[in-house]
């Protein structure tokens, strides 16, 4: 507002300015030569000055509001992880451990529930940012960030990684998912739960323990335990593969586990060389992961 | 007073005659200013086309959703080139040579103090720049490919250590920038002792050109500004290859040193960029305004202002770091200080016009839409002073426009209006007026189509450095606009090289005054001659060729 104020002052006064005072041709004598005039400094000067030091305090204001925000007892407390190219979420006093997408409650006036970040990387700097739910916070190594969000619609909220922070920098994608209060206990139980194999995969399980898989995920309840990609417990209750590049999909997933390379190159899961069958068993037992 | 006894006799036919190879051999060892400051001139044009090529395939890749033109780490190398070329091989070296050329012109000397300081300052910064150029080939990465640095211009850690960043691409990022800052700062002492040292009679600091005291100003924060930006790449090279753990969070070392020491450069750098262009418009401005530049000393006043300030407001690149209340209020308010002096330059030259008689030649178009590009640059720069809403565009595509609305905006266009103002004096033949308008019109259409657009792209949550994104997050339309608006301003840099071709053979003789301008360059012949002028001139006023055509009213009577 400010900022459009004195932009409409000055560039009227300026486009006055080229318009009355325009050369004309048959004119040829120098106009009176004026070298300044100290007032007019001072004028615009001090009240720049005035106009910085109102914007100044106002921001002073917001910040200390925004960042002395202590938590609530009752808030929702999240560990964000940030990976090259994926988020780890954390809910540690519920047990929780997933990926990509994040579940709230929703905060509403009578019954505020904000939630609160504690933000770490794995490897190189990132940047929380879902637009729509709050500003940028970066996630540093060796370092713990702070935010808060305070949601007050039900709904999808995607954001990105805001800070580069390598090869598929672009697809480090993130979705905060906003429900009720009764919704989010319910998904809260299920993925506390270990993973429940489906019948008929106990091939494709034994597979996949037998493969390098489980040195970088983790399946509860299994013997698979890695920590370096995303935990794959709950794999099939996420809405997206890949940190939000594709919709997750038995298509999708059998693609993916193929060579990882094609949907997202550059990331860092190998192409584990799985033969049809394999293929085959891999995937249905990942797709029972319910 | 009639007579300006100034100008040299002709060059004589002898001259005129001398083979291509002994006139090549005359560049190559040249120590003149003139020359160098041409040279340097010629190298970062170069630079800029290559630099804009990039940024054109970058635009058409993101012209589209899920657009498959760009591979994503071709893509990355491409942004991470693409600003370090415009930084640190276009920005600085176009206006060092600028310096070089104008500022002993300026100042009635036959010479910079340090002729032969200057010819290696030169070649450092183009050998510097062809190392960057060479990763592409000799850069060693992954599986033995050529590969150029991918880690971003500000090459943040500990993205840069090796752990994350294997093979040498990093490192020829770290020597090209080390290595043409070496020429960097050479040129900067140099453009200091020869205003401090080598001023003609009567040219005292006060009557000095304005173009003249930025540069001065300039130069000594080059000198203050490069240090921590060295001693970071040192420390970077060191993790690197000796073992320390500066940067290396893996064994305790700290990421936010690096973007504090990055950007303790890097502020004081845009100012460095941006005010040679404040530089040209001070020039520019008056003459074709017809008036004496309003203000004078507070326009030196506001330069030092800003120059002292602009060390003082590093971190507000780093809000979303996680600094304390105490410190993004600190920088919030001193960066919303810089808004102050700059303002104090922008209602200086409209008050310069006002009250003028305006000559719309191409050198004043470009400057008075570097006023208004600058203006909205700066009050976008306020918003983003505001930490809050800092939080949210910071990274994001609002960033992206602010800041190409100073440096095209601002910065290019002055460019642009430099070359036009000073092409006669240093060629002795006019460029087109014609090519020059539609090179202005096709520029300005162009910028507006790309960088408007993206303000608003930034502002629906559209990240930086992303090569690809999906549809419907709204982004696409503009986009779409932005890359369209490349294309437009592609064919305003055609124009110009045109008309540059063109003009060199035949353009219109420009005689030795074709602006009827006041400062000192145009009283010798143009091109001037080695030695520049005759007799060494001897000065009265800030404008001495004013004085020499008005004296029934000179300057001095008012000093």
């Amino acid at each position: 507002m400010v900022c459009a104020g004195i932009f409409l002052v000055v560039a009227g006064v300026l486009t006055y300015t080229i318009i009355r005072f325009r050369a004309r041709r048959d004119d040829v004598r120098e106009p009176a030569q004026v070298y300044g005039s100290n007032q007019i400094e001072v004028a615009w000067t001090v009240i720049p000055i005035l106009i910085v030091f109102v914007l100044a305090m106002a921001t002073a204001r917001v910040v200390s509001a925004i960042q002395n925000k202590t938590a609530p007892a009752n808030a929702l407390q999240i560990t964000v992880v940030g990976h090259q190219w994926w988020w780890e979420i954390r809910y540690p006093a519920l047990g929780i451990v997933t990926a990509n997408e994040i579940y709230v409650p929703v905060s509403t006036p009578t019954n505020p529930a904000p939630t609160f970040l504690k933000l770490q990387s794995a490897d190189v700097a990132h940047s929380f940012w879902v637009p729509q739910l709050s500003g940028k916070t970066d996630l540093i190594p060796n370092r713990t960030n702070t935010m808060w969000i305070d949601p007050r619609g039900e709904g999808t909220f995607l954001g990105n990684c805001a800070e580069y922070c390598g090869t598929q920098h672009a697809n480090m994608l993130l979705r905060v998912i906003v429900q009720s209060p009764q919704d989010f206990a319910r998904w809260a139980a299920s993925q506390r739960e270990n993973a429940t194999a489906g019948a008929g995969t106990a091939a494709g399980r034994n597979l996949f323990l037998s493969l390098s898989c489980v040195n970088c995920h983790t399946v509860k309840g299994t013997g698979a335990a890695g920590t370096f990609g995303p935990d794959l417990t709950h794999l099939m209750s996420r809405e997206t593969l890949a940190s939000g590049v594709v919709p997750n999909t038995l298509e999708n997933l059998r693609a993916w586990v193929k060579d990882p390379q094609v949907i997202k190159p550059g990331n860092l899961m190998p192409d584990m060389q799985l033969n049809q069958r394999e293929l085959d068993e891999v995937v249905s037992y990942l797709s029972s992961l319910k | 007073m009639a007579t300006i006894n100034y100008i040299p006799e002709r060059v004589s036919e002898q001259e005129a005659r001398i083979s291509l190879p002994s006139k090549l051999h005359e560049w190559l060892v040249t120590v003149d200013h003139k020359r160098l400051g041409l040279m340097y001139i010629a190298t970062s044009l170069a630079f800029f086309c290559v630099a804009g090529s990039f940024a054109a395939l970058m635009r058409a890749q993101l012209a589209f959703p899920n657009e498959k033109l760009v591979p994503p780490d071709v893509f990355n190398r491409l942004f991470t080139v693409h600003g370090t070329t415009m930084v640190f091989l276009v920005g600085m070296p176009f206006f060092a040579g600028l310096a070089n050329y104008l500022v002993p012109l300026m100042i009635g000397a036959r010479d910079m103090a340090f002729p032969r300081l200057n010819a290696f300052g030169y070649w450092m910064f183009l050998f510097g720049g062809i190392l960057l150029y060479f990763s592409y080939i000799g850069g060693a990465g992954l599986a033995g490919h050529g590969t150029a640095p991918d880690v971003g211009w500000f090459a943040y850690s500990p993205l840069t250590e090796r752990a994350f960043s294997r093979g040498t691409s990093t490192d020829y990022w770290i020597l090209s920038i080390f290595v043409s800052g070496i020429g960097t700062t050479a040129s900067a002492i140099n453009v200091i002792a020869t205003v401090l040292c080598m001023r003609c009679k009567g040219m005292t600091l006060p009557r000095m050109p304005l173009f003249v005291w930025l540069m001065m100003i300039v130069s000594a924060m080059v000198l203050m500004a490069l240090p921590p930006l060295t001693a970071a790449q040192v420390m970077l090279l060191m993790d690197r290859y000796l073992g320390s753990h500066f940067f290396d969070t893996q064994a305790g070392g700290s990421a936010i040193l690096w973007q504090h020491f990055f950007w303790i450069f890097g502020h004081p750098e845009v100012y460095i960029l941006v005010l040679p262009g404040f530089a040209c418009a001070s020039e520019i401005i008056p003459v074709f305004s017809r008036k004496p530049i309003f203000g004078r000393a507070a326009m030196v006043g506001a330069t030092v202002a800003i120059g002292f300030l602009s060390f003082g407001v590093w971190a507000h690149h780093m809000f979303s770091v996680g600094m304390g209340p105490v410190s993004n209020i600190f920088f919030a308010a001193s960066t919303m200080f810089v808004g102050v002096p700059t303002g104090i330059k922008i209602f200086n030259w409209v008050a310069t016009m006002y009250g003028g008689k305006i000559r719309f030649d191409t050198p004043m178009l470009f400057c008075i839409a570097f006023i208004v590009h600058f203006l909205l640059a700066g009050l976008t720069g306020i918003m983003l002073a505001v930490a809050p809403f800092d939080w949210q565009l910071t990274d994001s595509y609002f960033v992206v426009a602010h800041f190409h609305y100073t440096l095209l905006g601002g910065l290019m266009f002055t460019l642009f209006g430099a070359v036009y103002y000073w092409f006669p004096k240093a060629t002795g033949r006019m460029l087109s007026e014609t090519l020059g308008k539609w090179h202005f019109w096709l520029l300005l259409i162009g910028f507006h189509m790309t960088f408007d657009t993206l303000h608003f792209a930034g502002l629906l949550g559209m990240p930086r450095r992303i090569y690809t994104y999906a549809p419907g997050r709204g982004w696409a339309t503009l986009n779409l606009v932005a890359s369209i608006g490349v294309i437009v301003q592609a064919a305003a840099v055609a124009c110009l090289i045109w008309n540059i071709v063109r003009s060199l053979r035949k353009g219109k003789p420009a005689g030795n005054d074709p602006w009827d301008a006041w400062t000192l360059e145009w009283a010798t012949t143009s091109p001037p001659p080695e030695y520049n002028f005759a007799v060494l001139p001897e000065v009265r006023s800030s404008r001495p060729l004013w004085d020499l055509k008005h004296p029934e009213d000179p300057d001095w009577k008012y000093e």
